[in-house]
């Protein structure tokens, strides 16, 4: 689980996306990067408000250049509406992780713990395991997964990330 | 009404005259309906020449040239010629017919995803849903593929949808929410870019195929002698200055002017208008000087700053920038640069060398130029010819050279050559290599069938001329490998097909044919005979 604890400290770069809802935008996004050679670390999209726009939260380990071409390039994108970066001091990040860890009797009441510190809610249980929904920012997820990786992991998934702007600003303002 | 014939009309709102096209299952509603229209449909012999020909088409008519095919082997055939119209910024609508909409997905007979493979090499591409989306989707494709950065545009249409019946309206106007694209340049940076021209000594503009995508030579040449600025080009931008002007300075990059690399070394400013500065040309971009000041002009805000730095980025048009230019700028004191320059332009040696055996391409061009007519278009193909063409045809007056700048592909001046003639009455010459030739021979019917005007130049080394050149670079004289080429008679062939020409060896007989070539209004070929191992520079 090196990988947990290294991403602390990669510059992550977070870009919001908003592209008309058609088909095939997301592969003509993903496709994008690829050809481009820049490396998504995660994309989450889904409808807004309003359902003929969906918003894509796209982040990125790149420096300024990069982040500059890579707007550039989706603007090229006709579905696409606008890109703006969301920084970390004005706009609030989630993602969502499901993480099913191992658990005996004997390790059961201290994850239990573990996980009402972090405010994870466990929504489901089984002889020897335990599967945990958390959401919160990239650190506290890294936290809580470092602390319960000694448990044993089974199983993750995380959903990407998701972002907005801090106080009343729209994207399209 | 069907349609099919609502295609056809969409088509005819947006003036489409010709149509180059090879038909299939998946299209047979679309050409009964064609075959009711006034568009033309020009039978090509290959789908991929289909796509060159509308480019050839775009560019001479300078408006959207369209293709059409069938589904599966027609669209995916088309794919070389939609990358290569979009490399150089070429307006392009590409209809392409789809296997009926319930069996998409399911690898049926002649089904390809063209809408997914076309995806990086398309300015947009479309796979129509419903037939009532037809109107828009169309409206909007000839939008997007002529305005901002020009490209290729697709449409592919399941063929039920062709077959199904809806009311006909065309939409009046269109509002893509995400494409705005940025005419007028911004006066600020426009005055910035003026003050830093005023305080340089040694301007030195470089220009790109942007000039002539935008119609702009005419606002560019004005700027150009009110500024009494020098001008370098990359190949795309050939023709963007009369080469006789006193500021033409040649072009840059690996095919370039031996002395380029010495003149933007040392410019203290350089503007570059509508040039992607790729790596071919990006090598020169290294010598530049360190503090030398950059304005970059583009229509495409993703080229400026993409391979060099600009110090001010001017994104818009480059005609409406130009204008707002040509109103400011005044006589900029440059006489000792442009005299510094013409000496370092002047070190360029020609070999003239006539041989009794074969013609030498440099000499025929050059004659042929002094023949060929002021408003000529020429189409090169790509290797040696291309390269011999575009430094020994003169570019002057209203010529222009339609050629595969960005993506270099081979076969595309033929069939360039006869979208080119079906746009203009004015003189089409085509220039290619014996390889290049037969990449699209077919076309060669093509040629025949509607009797085009077109007077072709094939430069025959028996060789794949410059890879055969990379090879000796590479690896030494006599290491070639996998470029010979037994080749067909030419001569014969052609007039297999219907066309007259001769084959010369010399440019003693060249010149006696040359003239009488381009006075006539038959297709004419002339085949030359080079020496294998004629160099390109
Ligand atoms: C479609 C395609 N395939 C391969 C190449 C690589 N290539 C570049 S130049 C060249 C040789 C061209 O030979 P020919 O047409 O005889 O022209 P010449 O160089 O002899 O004038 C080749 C193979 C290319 N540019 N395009």
């Amino acid at each position: 689980m090196q990988h947990f604890k290294e991403e602390i400290k990669i510059n992550r770069r977070v870009l919001s996306v908003l592209v008309e809802n058609q088909s095939g935008v997301l592969s003509k996004i993903a496709g994008l990067f690829s050809r481009r050679g820049y490396n998504i670390d995660s994309l989450s999209v889904g409808e807004t408000e309003n359902p003929k726009i969906s918003r894509m939260t796209i982040t990125i380990a790149d420096d300024d250049y990069i982040i500059e071409q890579i707007t550039k390039q989706l603007y090229k994108l006709i579905p696409v509406i606008k890109v703006i970066e969301l920084k970390p001091d004005n706009a609030v990040y989630r993602e969502l992780v499901l993480v099913k860890i191992k658990t005996t009797l004997e390790t059961r009441a201290s994850l239990i713990e573990t996980t009402n510190i972090f405010r994870g809610k466990i929504i489901d249980v089984s002889k020897d395991t335990m599967t945990v929904e958390l959401t919160g920012d990239s650190n506290k997820i890294s936290a809580y997964i470092e602390m319960i990786t000694p448990y044993g992991i089974v199983e993750f998934v995380r959903s990407g990330f998701a972002g907005l702007q801090r106080g009343n600003i729209k994207i399209t303002d | 009404m069907k349609t099919s014939d609502i295609i056809i009309k969409c088509l005819e709102k947006e003036n489409v005259k010709f149509i180059f096209g090879y038909p299939g299952g998946a299209v047979l509603p679309l050409y009964e309906s064609l075959r009711h229209s006034n568009i033309d449909h020009i039978l090509v012999r290959h789908e991929q020449s289909a796509a060159h020909c509308a480019s050839g088409y775009a560019r001479a008519s300078k408006e959207v040239g369209v293709c059409l095919a069938t589904s599966g082997p027609g669209a995916t055939n088309l794919i070389t010629g939609i990358a290569t119209a979009y490399m150089d910024s070429i307006p392009l609508v590409v209809i392409t017919g789809q296997v009926n909409s319930n069996l998409i997905g399911k690898d049926v007979f002649q089904e390809a995803d063209i809408v997914g493979s076309t995806e990086p090499f398309t300015k947009h591409n479309y796979l129509v849903k419903k037939a009532e989306d037809i109107p828009k989707i169309i409206k909007e494709a000839f939008y997007i593929a002529k305005t901002g950065r020009p490209g290729p545009v697709l449409i592919d249409i399941p063929v039920d949808i062709q077959r199904q019946k809806m009311k006909f309206n065309y939409p009046s106007n269109i509002n893509i929410l995400g494409y705005k694209p940025t005419y007028k340049g911004h006066l600020g940076q426009i005055k910035r870019a003026l003050n830093k021209l005023k305080g340089s000594k040694r301007p030195l503009i470089c220009v790109g195929g942007g000039i002539i995508c935008a119609n702009a030579v005419d606002e560019f040449r004005e700027f150009v002698n009110k500024g009494q600025i020098p001008v370098i080009h990359t190949l795309m931008g050939i023709g963007a200055l009369n080469e006789d002007s006193t500021y033409h300075l040649g072009m840059i990059g690996i095919h370039g002017n031996k002395g380029s690399k010495n003149i933007v070394s040392q410019a203290d400013l350089i503007m570059i208008i509508g040039a992607r500065i790729a790596d071919r040309a990006h090598n020169l971009i290294q010598s530049l000087n360190n503090d030398i000041d950059i304005i970059h002009i583009d229509i495409d805000p993703a080229e400026v700053g993409k391979n060099i730095k600009s110090h001010v980025p001017i994104v818009g048009d480059a005609k409406t920038i130009l204008q707002e230019f040509n109103k400011k700028i005044t006589n900029l004191d440059t006489k000792d640069w442009i005299n510094q320059l013409q000496i370092i332009k002047s070190t360029e040696k020609e070999n003239n060398i006539l041989d009794e055996k074969y013609v030498n391409p440099k000499v025929a061009l050059n004659y042929l130029s002094d023949k060929a007519h002021n408003d000529c278009i020429v189409t090169a193909d790509v290797g040696q010819n291309q390269i011999w063409t575009i430094k020994n045809f003169k570019f002057m007056g209203k010529r222009s050279i339609f050629t595969s700048g960005g993506l270099g592909t081979m076969g595309y001046s033929l069939p360039a050559s006869i979208g080119a003639q079906f746009a203009s009455t004015n003189k089409v010459i085509c220039v290619t290599g014996d390889g290049g030739l037969q990449m699209s021979l077919g076309e060669l019917g093509t040629i025949g069938q509607n009797d085009l005007p077109i007077l072709i130049i094939l430069f025959n080394n028996n060789r794949l001329g410059m890879v055969r050149e990379l090879q000796y670079n590479a690896y030494g004289k006599g290491n070639y490998y996998g470029v010979d080429l037994k080749n067909p008679d030419f001569i014969l062939l052609s007039k297999a097909y219907g066309i007259d020409g001769i084959r010369v060896n010399n440019n003693k007989e060249f010149e006696k044919v040359v003239e009488n070539a381009l006075k006539s209004d038959k297709p004419y070929l002339i085949e030359c005979m080079v020496n294998p191992d004629f160099a390109t520079l």
